[in-house]
């Protein structure tokens, strides 16, 4: 293809574009929607991501050690599991500090208050808090812990929850792989919405390519504006969106910080702005171009 | 030149478009092919042009089989044919300028030539302050002359005009026709299918008249008599 050629494909196809108002803001409109939803689906995986995240940082194993454990031995044990590539953090709490929680816990309850009057000593014990990559380990480092048969240990919880925490395992598990099938085939039905769209307006136009093949126009001649109108819907469209996006976020952020406080929509919207942008530009183009290659591809047949 | 040699069209297996037709084109010639509605006339043109295939037989251009040309190809053969057709086939969101230019475009000519040409064309059909307006803001006799005048700027070794006066007014029509001799004139075939009898005898050239899709008739200073 020359370079007189290109250019006359660039200048048709804007032309085209422009002078089909009305069919061009249609289509960008529909675009618009069809990416504020993929938009939409970012934020929704990022959430979803936090909340699962949250909940399983949520779940430790503890092991408490009888009141006689002398505190370096404990230490001891704290550093021998930080070693293991499954487990992440290790966290160890004293007798006094135990008891200061419980303490704080229950400042209000005068009953508690009165039964460690009575009991005189500290009941509570120290323990190691384990937290691992993911639930699925907690199984072997609480094996391991259990068949060290160590005098110092009085009790490990994870065999009490073991099967809350397999449960809420294989939760985590199957909403990860929901959200990921639902976002695949939410992004199908938006590109066929948006293929339709384009495969409409390409429609409008079947006797103008029907003229430019008498004329004796080759096939990417004809294609080509239409393939430069697809690049403008999606482009513009993605700027719709993303100008869009600002004011819904910051409208949501509240709604959504109600229920997670931890994911700030609006910030993570701002900090990810390059990112965002890029893919609903990515995304756009592609849509429209591949959408309108794809759509003429019927009138160019005969 | 164009020489279709025993072509037939059949639709659906038994509705005849075409049958067995034989008839060959000289170089520079003018020729109206005349009959009534259903005869076949536009069946022979799109032929040509290869917006059909024919069911039998085979269509020459200049030496050149059209009917096996391959299909990526077939716009080298389309662009050695100008149309015009009743209902005028121009590009609804290009300019007068803009729809003769492209002809031109599609061949591969330069701006500065496109621009030059294109200018003087449409001041030789009597356009040149409507080079600007957009189809619908022309009327029928403009679109007709907007959709002829690639014919004289491009100069191609063809011209078919299928019905091209079907919607004028008879002043409209003699100025359409009169563009179509001039083309003539300077050395284009000319292919005139219409069922207007008074326009074809009046052009007093050759006539072939097809009945039911067969040649009946090819009269060199023919009468279009039915």
């Amino acid at each position: 293809m020359s370079a007189i050629t290109f250019k006359r494909i660039l200048k048709s196809g804007y032309l085209n574009f422009r002078r089909n108002g009305w069919l061009s803001t249609a289509t960008i409109l529909v675009m618009v929607l069809v990416l504020f939803v993929l938009g939409n689906l970012l934020f929704v995986g990022a959430f979803a991501h936090t909340v699962l995240d949250s909940l399983e940082s949520k779940i430790d194993v503890s092991v408490y050690f009888v009141p006689t454990a002398d505190e370096g031995d404990i230490l001891a044990l704290k550093q021998e599991l930080e070693s293991f590539p499954e487990v992440v953090e290790v966290s160890y709490v004293s007798r006094e500090e135990a008891l200061a929680q419980f303490r704080a816990r229950h400042q209000g309850n005068a009953l508690i208050a009165t039964a460690l009057e009575e009991v005189g000593e500290n009941p509570l014990e120290a323990s190691l808090n384990v937290k691992a990559q993911d639930p699925s380990k907690y199984a072997a480092i609480s094996t391991f812990l259990a068949e060290r048969k160590d005098p110092l240990v009085d009790k490990i919880n994870y065999f009490e929850n073991e099967q809350l925490i397999q449960r809420l395992g294989a939760i985590l598990e199957t909403v990860r792989g929901s959200g990921v099938l639902i976002a695949f085939v939410l992004s199908f039905i938006a590109i066929l919405v948006s293929f339709n769209t384009i495969r409409l307006a390409i429609y409008t136009m079947r006797e103008e390519v029907g003229i430019m093949r008498l004329v004796g126009a080759t096939s990417w001649f004809i294609r080509g504006p239409f393939l430069v109108s697809g690049v403008l819907y999606g482009s513009i469209a993605a700027l719709i969106t993303i100008t869009l996006l600002f004011p819904f976020t910051w409208l949501v952020a509240p709604k959504v910080m109600v229920l997670v406080p931890e994911f700030d929509i609006f910030r993570y919207f701002l900090s990810h702005l390059v990112e965002v942008f890029g893919i609903l530009l990515l995304s756009g183009i592609m849509l429209g171009s591949l959408s309108s290659v794809i759509a003429i591809r019927k009138y160019l047949r005969v | 030149m164009i020489f279709f040699d025993h072509v037939s069209k059949i639709y659906n297996h038994h509705s005849a478009a075409l049958k067995n037709v034989t008839l060959r084109i000289e170089p520079k010639e003018f020729i109206s092919i005349v009959g009534a509605s259903g005869a076949g006339k536009t069946t022979l043109l799109r032929l040509l042009i290869r917006e059909e295939e024919p069911t039998e037989g085979k269509i020459f251009l200049d030496g050149l089989e059209v009917t096996a040309v391959p299909q990526n190809a077939i716009h080298h053969v389309r662009r050695r044919i100008g149309t015009v057709f009743q209902d005028y086939k121009l590009l609804p969101l290009k300019t007068a300028h803009e729809n003769v230019a492209f002809a031109m475009e599609v061949a591969g000519r330069h701006d500065e030539e496109i621009q030059e040409d294109v200018t003087e064309v449409l001041e030789l059909v009597g356009l040149k302050d409507k080079m600007g307006n957009f189809p619908h803001q022309l009327s029928g006799g403009e679109k007709q002359r907007v959709a002829i005048a690639p014919g004289l700027v491009n100069r191609p070794d063809v011209i078919l005009a299928d019905e091209p006066i079907g919607n004028l007014d008879p002043v409209h029509t003699r100025e359409i026709v009169g563009l179509l001799q001039r083309i003539n004139e300077l050395g284009t075939t000319v292919i005139l299918a219409s069922h207007d009898k008074e326009v074809i005898n009046a052009i007093d050239r050759r006539v072939v008249t097809l009945e039911r899709g067969e040649v009946v008739s090819d009269e060199e200073k023919g009468k279009y008599l039915v």
